[in-house]
């Protein structure tokens, strides 16, 4: 399955990246698989990506929990909880 | 437009005057201004940045307002938030909501603001004596919107 990844606010700076293309593992289904697969690469990312950070995730736009199936070709979005208005 | 994503700033009397033109129907404008803070968690705030998540925020925004015509009589509403570099005292965000009366039109507005503050993708980022740093978010926020999906 391939996938755009997008991350947002800090993330971004603490990842140091904006946007990535990747090709995950079959093992890959769900968004907290997504996660784990992505701390697996190490520092920075199993810090920022760390189980007890609280971050939010979108599925192409659409605010999502960690169970949520992944579909091919999504857009995968990281970030931390929202602070407009 | 009923969703705009903007830097530039907005002139709210003309917002609301285009809002309401030509509908006879509306008896109630309420509107709700955000406006940026010189102090925040204890530290001045000298300007602040706002990023946000081009295509994400406007659907964010219309899945809003369409949430509140679903939930309220309401006619009309309108939201305005600004991105990029903001200075104290300056306007960001915008919510004006038209309806025959005002109760419909005031807990519109309310959910609307309470909706974004939790479901909008923003961030800010502020500038301050002690050097940047992102804004956290706050429980409260979460309260408050926790009220309205208790209600329906």
């Amino acid at each position: 399955m391939k996938l755009e990844l997008r991350f947002f606010a800090s993330l971004r700076e603490a990842l140091g990246v904006s946007e990535e293309s990747v090709t995950l593992p079959v093992a890959v289904k769900t968004i907290a698989d997504l996660r784990a697969h992505l701390i697996e690469r190490g520092q920075p990312w199993s810090e920022v990506l760390a189980t007890g950070k609280v971050l939010r995730c979108a599925l192409n736009h659409q605010m999502v929990d960690a169970s949520t199936l992944l579909e091919d070709g999504a857009e995968v979005a990281f970030f931390p909880p929202v602070t407009g208005g | 437009m009923p969703v705009r994503i903007q830097e530039n700033d907005f002139d709210i009397s003309a917002e609301i005057t285009a809002l309401r033109k030509g509908d006879p129907r509306v008896g109630a404008v309420v509107t709700f201004l955000g406006a940026v803070r010189d102090m925040n968690d204890g530290s001045k705030v000298k300007g602040m940045t706002l990023e946000h998540y081009p295509g994400m925020t406007e659907k964010a925004l219309e899945d809003i307002i369409s949430q509140a015509k679903t939930r309220w009589d309401i006619y009309h509403a309108l939201v305005i938030h600004r991105v990029g570099p903001l200075l104290p005292e300056d306007q960001i965000v915008f919510v004006a909501v038209t309806s025959a009366h005002r109760g419909e039109a005031f807990a519109a507005c309310e959910f609307m603001m309470d909706y974004l503050k939790t479901a909008a993708p923003f961030w800010k980022k502020e500038d301050t004596p002690e050097g940047a740093r992102w804004v956290d978010s706050r429980v409260t926020d979460d309260a408050a919107m926790a009220r309205w999906l208790k209600k329906s």
